[in-house]
């Protein structure tokens, strides 16, 4: 920290500010009510858990990565069994994979259904929290019957899956599917035609290409700048190339094609589930993997498109039945990064929408 | 004309009000009454844990392979046993399942080759204190003791 001249103020926010969505602080640089720059101080939710891997085996360890973006702990399950079974040369069998997709699927929408909620409570418009909350209900309600929990699922293993499907667990998801496209128009009816909504995003926290990629930004944030940047296209994992399906883009860079975009992509979402749904292969859950997991003497990087962008395991194994190190590439934390750059002469008030509009979940920006 | 018609019969408050009674609908009610109404969970719920016992003998199913203890990540399971000589058997003696430290991942309960320990459907497990969280054998059997608050 420099110097501070007189007409600066400086104002901690968080961190048990409310819309900082944890426990973020930042330290704002104000001149009135414009930002003149931004810090963000983060740990307070640092519970180590790279280390803890380097104490756990390979099996146990699997709980903690749900805990990590506890929104989407199913696709925090998915980087890491596929991350482990690379290094295995292991391939979870096809039925164990259309299961995979189907829950990331579901988990997606609901990571952005609760962004979508929470942004919109930030912002002032209380009514879609209700509405997303209560179809977020939906989704949570088939992780319950499918594996046993609803937020930290832990809901694969690695090599496959622990729990065949239940009984009506197609006609669950189906009936949702149908449902759901509908009810994103109710948001969109809420939010998208609403003036005030759209007056108060255009042009806040603005974005370019050029800087998300010197910033390493992926997932929605990337995609709304304009780059048709999709791990699930790029790099297919988990059987995506079977699955048609857009990367939806807007050009803007700004909040408001940020929403534009996470609503698209629930919308893609379903399609996938919908595709998947209709033919779940028949045939085993599980590969066929010793007991005890002692991968080869080697290391592995494994990169999957979560809600938040692009999430990454890197595992080095020294031929133990534990990790000999353990690296995440968090999505929250790199795209954090961008906020510096697009708080900077922005009011205070937009300041919330900006953080808002990052999706962030701190469990994994400090894990 | 229209407009004013529309303005004077308050025709856009109605409207509203009847997309609000419409909601009204017991069908379309989702908030559920928690104490009152009790949630099902599902079948696959993973919740507080019990020590099963044989339904006729009531001995426990429990072989004291410690294979649970050895599959938690968070080590809460400590399983006390004695062989007996006659049977050559490893007896159960004692059973603690540290309740505070478990995230209810099922890793135990997978590893159990005879389905003696489980996860139940029971999610009313909150505690006054953090001893009434570690469970000893008998609170695994017979489910946890009610608990009073005290000063």
């Amino acid at each position: 920290m420099t110097s501070i001249d007189s007409n600066e103020l400086v104002l901690n926010m968080g961190p048990q500010h409310p819309s900082t969505h944890g426990v973020l602080r930042i330290v704002l640089k104000l001149d009135g009510e414009r930002v003149k720059s931004t810090e963000c101080v983060i740990g307070y939710l640092h519970r180590g858990v790279e280390k803890i891997a380097e104490n756990r085996t390979y099996v146990q360890f699997a709980p903690y990565v749900d805990r990590m973006d506890y929104l989407a702990a199913v696709s925090n399950g998915l980087g890491y069994c596929l991350a482990v079974e690379k290094l295995m040369a292991a391939v979870a069998p096809p039925r164990a994979q259309a299961v995979r997709v189907i829950l990331t699927e579901l988990n997606r929408i609901a990571s952005h259904l609760l962004w979508l909620g929470t942004h919109a409570l930030d912002i002032g418009a209380i009514t879609p929290l209700f509405y997303t909350l209560r179809e977020r209900e939906e989704v949570l309600k088939i992780f319950e019957n499918y594996c046993g929990a609803r937020l930290t699922t832990h809901a694969f293993r690695i090599g496959g899956l622990q729990y065949e499907l239940y009984e009506g667990f197609e006609q669950q998801v189906n009936t949702f599917c149908d449902q759901f496209p509908g009810k994103i128009d109710e948001y969109e009816e809420l939010l998208s035609g609403n003036r005030i909504w759209r007056e108060r995003l255009r042009g806040v926290g603005v974005i370019d290409a050029a800087t998300c990629k010197r910033y390493g930004v992926t997932g929605p944030m990337l995609r709304a700048a304009g780059v048709p940047w999709d791990l699930r296209k790029a790099q297919p994992y988990s059987g995506y190339e079977q699955y048609e399906f857009d990367v939806p883009t807007r050009t803007g860079g700004d909040t408001l094609d940020r929403y534009f975009v996470r609503l698209d992509e629930m919308r893609q979402s379903v399609r996938i589930v919908r595709q998947a749904v209709a033919k779940i292969p028949t045939g085993p859950i599980m590969a066929k993997i010793a007991k005890v997991i002692k991968p080869p003497v080697g290391e592995a990087y494994v990169s999957i498109e979560a809600p938040k962008g692009e999430l990454g395991y890197f595992i080095v194994s020294d031929g133990t039945t534990h990790p000999y190190r353990l690296r995440v590439r968090p999505p929250s934390f790199v795209n954090l990064q961008a906020l510096p750059h697009m708080a900077k002469g922005a009011l205070v008030a937009d300041v919330v929408a900006i953080i808002g509009t990052i999706d962030i979940v701190l469990g994994e920006v400090d894990r | 004309m229209k407009q004013f018609l529309r303005r004077f019969f308050l025709i856009d408050l109605l409207e509203g009000l009847w997309v609000t009674f419409r909601n009204q609908d017991p069908k379309r009610i989702v908030t559920e009454q928690y104490p009152s109404q009790r949630p099902e969970v599902s079948e696959r719920y993973r919740g507080a844990p019990r020590l099963n016992v044989h339904p006729e003998t009531q001995e426990t199913l429990c072989i004291s392979c410690n294979l649970c203890a050895v599959a938690c990540p968070e080590n809460l399971i400590v399983v006390g046993s004695v062989r007996n000589p006659e049977t050559k058997r490893k007896d159960l003696v004692t059973f603690t399942y540290d309740l505070s430290r478990c995230m209810f991942c099922g890793l135990c309960e997978d590893a159990c080759p005879v389905d003696a320990l489980e996860l139940t459907q029971d999610f009313e497990i909150a505690s006054y204190t953090r001893e009434g969280l570690i469970w000893d054998r008998q609170a695994l059997e017979e489910g946890p003791r009610p608990t009073q608050y005290r000063q």
